[in-house]
């Protein structure tokens, strides 16, 4: 074989007290689709940024085509023909397609942009990637995720790009799109452009990966590994040192009718456009899934109920008596508390500690005429801080350096300090490593054995059968099932989910 | 990231029976694991001590220039000029801190101004010249809180509105005469002394107090935090984000009265060209601060340093007899070092 496209050797990266990137090797061949896998915090993002020319590495290799290179730019990193699709797609909302996919080299003649160039250069990288049907002259901001993210390829191969990296691109993605993207993917290693592909997704690393190289702690513990062939099992163990991967607990014995008091009842719920008549409850202790596609309303029924969005038509009780539809304020009073999608933009005050993060929505236990008494807030969140198990258990810790599944822990420790009965968890794996899922999953599980009432929404279908008593099948905004969560399988229920929008 | 930052075993120090008052501060005291977030802890203290170093530089530049300058009659003549300011600036800081900001306020000191200067309110006295001063102020900023709130109109275009109307408003009732004080008692505010100390300089200083008790000691301190640093997750944890946004209108709104009542006892007469140009000052003044301007962050003891250093330059510039044009120039580059530093400790190295 000839010299590998990229090849890194001992890459080490330090900040200030953490050794970021602590030997990394990595190297990737024109055409192949190689995976990135590791837990957060392994040292991906760093990798990335290294690639990408945003960090220099404090020592180590970098070959390009086999000759040294350094990247002490993203200009430079662009000029070699590295690009990078990061999570949060840098793309500016305001300017139009093809404007964000030749920003920064725009196609000009005497400082004046050449409109019409740029617009059918730009349709023709559309073509290639399979939308020819996105608009040139659109907005980006009008565009769906999965439309954005196009646009970012887009821009990628405008810099005639021969190696892209992927910043876990399907987190975004609905399940058709997903699909969408490995064809493409796919297009680009035929025509020789090597793919740097990260996913927490495992499922995903075996349908497009043609190799894995596995990060653990800043270093490189395997290299190269055939991405459909290595078991599972010696992926998450290298992972996490650990053998297990989708572990749910037990759901707990029950005889005879259930009795528990019914805590949440929804009645004909609708919001035109997004969903009608939808009608269930939940019992205090019992976790209830709700599963569907992106766009099958699933969310919004979260939502709705937490008040965040007002019905058009229907009723939310709560212990029997309405709950003031449009009010979060009423919801939480109530005894509702969400953990929701994006934990970053809508749960999270990240200029601030842990403490007051948690503490946020029972202020009023730790206020006496409006002062805050800080040492009983320290007390108490600092105690459901290490009930939940998040770490460090230091609430005066900023919540901003907290990783993703400790960063939910804080979100549903704020619900615990609350008193609250019912939680709505929309997504609490996203963005969360394989090993804290599982704890993630047993924590939710004691807070229903607890008495709290559990709504799960989650696009991972396996997860809500695995953790849920009762699973709603949502499509197109409309419940097409509702069973006890053993009653049913992942293909059936994948089957709902997607029929119908097959047809159309 | 969390697993080279863990303490040994994940059963960190017990920090709940120790002394941080104030969770933020717990920042600065650990050895960061990133260069942003060692740097962020800092900035804050650090800030506060900048301030106040370029406050005693300040103090020895006016001590060396002018013998007048380290005078206490001359110490009291800057805490005097900067009591008006300030109390506006108070009001302005948590307006800024909970993510808004308000343009009008110089204009509700006009509007307050000429208003319980009327000869029909003078007519009710010192206090109905202070009630109705402290009720225009505390109205204007209602109305700026319910469109900004209930209507979601940017708190920039609502204020630059209000701004105008205020002012306007304002020159019409006084018809652009100023309107004299006859009431006594009233204009006596400013010439009042209690132990040699203007009782302009008290107020000030009640209204800095109460202000800091209520940014760092309630729960409606907390929410401003809240509420500026991420409006839709304080929505979502269940804050009243409205009513909370109309409740800062009307307490900067409040503090303009306050501030009309100040400046118009100092001036014994009522003006619509009062407070001209306040707005710009008072956020200013928070802005060197080391408050963030897009909120969620921020210090009351910075804004009230910031207008300390404006005052005194302004002092310093008069004793020595220079003109206001380099006074300007020197404000301006303040306000830009101060940002360009703010900037930096702001922008972490995401790692």
């Amino acid at each position: 074989m000839s010299a590998p496209l990229l090849e890194m050797k001992g890459v080490v990266k330090e900040f200030p007290g953490v050794r970021a990137l602590d030997g990394v090797d990595l190297d990737v061949a024109a055409g192949e689709v190689h995976c990135l896998l590791g837990q957060n915090g392994a040292g991906k993002s760093t990798l990335i940024k290294v690639l990408a020319g945003a960090h220099q590495p404090d020592a180590g290799h970098i070959a390009w085509e086999g000759e040294a290179v350094t990247l002490p730019t993203p200009t430079a990193a662009m000029r070699h023909g590295i690009a990078t699709i990061y999570q949060e797609l840098d793309l500016a909302d305001g300017l139009t397609v093809a404007e964000n996919i030749y920003l920064g080299h725009e196609q000009a003649r005497l400082g004046f942009t050449q409109r019409s160039r740029m617009h059918s250069a730009a349709r023709e990288l559309l073509k290639r990637l399979g939308h020819p049907e996105i608009p040139v002259s659109r907005e980006v901001g009008d565009l769906s995720a999965a439309g954005k993210q196009i646009v970012s390829m887009a821009r990628a191969l405008s810099h005639r790009a021969r190696l892209i990296i992927m910043d876990e691109p399907s987190a975004v993605l609905a399940h058709d799109e997903v699909d969408n993207l490995f064809r493409v993917i796919a297009d680009l290693t035929a025509d020789g452009v090597a793919v740097v592909y990260i996913s927490h997704r495992l499922e995903e690393i075996r349908r497009i990966g043609d190799r894995v190289t596995v990060l653990k702690d800043g270093r490189t513990v395997a290299r190269g590994l055939p991405a459909r062939t290595t078991p599972t099992s010696d992926l998450v163990a290298l992972m996490t040192g650990r053998t297990v991967e989708y572990v749910f607990p037990p759901r707990p014995e029950r005889a005879g009718p259930d009795e528990r008091p019914v805590l949440l009842e929804v009645a004909g719920l609708s919001r035109p456009g997004e969903f009608q008549d939808v009608s269930f409850s939940v019992r205090a202790g019992e976790i209830v899934g709700l599963a569907g596609l992106v766009g099958s309303g699933r969310s919004e029924v979260l939502e709705t109920v937490y008040g965040a969005r007002r019905p058009a038509a229907g009723q939310v009780r709560v212990d029997g008596s309405p709950l003031r539809p449009g009010s979060v304020t009423a919801a939480v009073r109530a005894g509702l508390g969400l953990a929701p999608e994006e934990r970053k933009s809508q749960a999270l005050f990240m200029l601030s500690s842990i403490a007051r993060n948690v503490s946020m929505s029972s202020l009023r236990r730790f206020s006496r005429a409006g002062f805050v008494d800080t040492r009983a807030e320290l007390a108490a969140t600092g105690e459901a801080v290490r009930s939940l198990d998040l770490r460090p258990p230091d609430p005066t810790r900023p919540v901003r350096t907290l990783s993703g599944g400790n960063q939910q822990k804080a979100v549903v420790a704020r619900w615990l300090l609350s008193d609250c009965r019912l939680l709505l968890l929309d997504e609490p794996t996203r963005g969360v490593d394989v090993g804290a899922r599982a704890e993630l999953y047993t924590l939710i599980r004691r807070l229903a054995d607890s008495g709290v009432g559990v709504l799960l929404v989650s696009s991972e279908v396996p997860e809500v059968l695995g953790l849920a008593d009762r699973v709603l099948v949502l499509r197109e905004g409309r419940v097409v099932r509702e069973a006890d969560a053993p009653d049913l399988d992942e293909s059936q229920v994948l089957d709902l989910v997607m029929e119908g929008s097959a047809e159309t | 990231m969390s697993q080279q930052t863990r303490p040994p075993d994940g059963s960190g120090p017990g920090t709940a029976a120790g002394g941080t008052d104030v969770p933020e501060a717990g920042t600065a005291r650990r050895s960061g694991a990133t260069a942003g977030r060692s740097a962020l802890g800092r900035v804050g203290k650090v800030r506060n001590l900048g301030l106040i170093a370029v406050l005693t530089l300040l103090c020895v530049i006016g001590a060396v220039s002018s013998d007048n300058f380290a005078t206490r009659q001359n110490i009291l003549v800057i805490l005097t000029s900067a009591a008006v300011i300030g109390v506006i600036t108070v009001g302005q800081t948590f307006v800024i801190i909970g993510g808004g900001i308000d343009l009008s306020v110089g204009a509700i000191v006009a509007l307050a101004s000429v208003w319980c200067t009327t000869v029909a309110t003078q007519d009710y006295g010192f206090g109905g010249m202070v009630f109705c001063a402290l009720v225009v102020g505390a109205v204007v900023g209602l109305v700026n809180g319910l469109v900004i709130a209930y209507g979601r109109v940017v708190a920039f275009i609502t204020t630059i509105a209000m701004m105008a109307t205020a002012r306007g408003l304002a020159e019409r009732i006084s018809d652009r005469q100023s309107q004299v004080v006859t009431v006594d008692s009233f204009n006596s505010i400013a010439s009042t002394r209690w132990l040699g100390v203007p009782v302009l300089v008290y107020i000030l200083a009640a209204a800095v107090l109460l202000g800091w008790v209520l940014l760092n000691r309630t729960t409606f301190g907390r929410r401003t935090f809240a509420i500026g640093g991420n409006q839709e997750a304080a929505r979502l944890a269940g804050l009243d984000v409205r009513r909370h946004t109309v409740l800062l209108y009307v307490l900067s709104g409040l503090c303009c009265g306050i501030a009309a009542v100040m400046l118009t006892a100092r001036t014994t007469s009522g003006a619509s060209n009062l407070g001209d140009l306040y707005e710009l000052d008072s956020i200013a003044s928070v802005i060197i601060g080391g408050t963030l301007l897009t909120g969620g962050r921020g210090s009351l003891v910075g804004s009230i340093l910031g207008v300390l250093v404006f005052t005194t330059i302004t002092n310093i510039f008069v004793l020595n007899n220079l003109t206001t044009d380099i006074q300007q120039i020197a404000k301006g580059l303040i306000i830009l070092a101060a940002v360009l530093i703010q900037r930096r400790g702001n922008t972490p190295s995401t790692a």
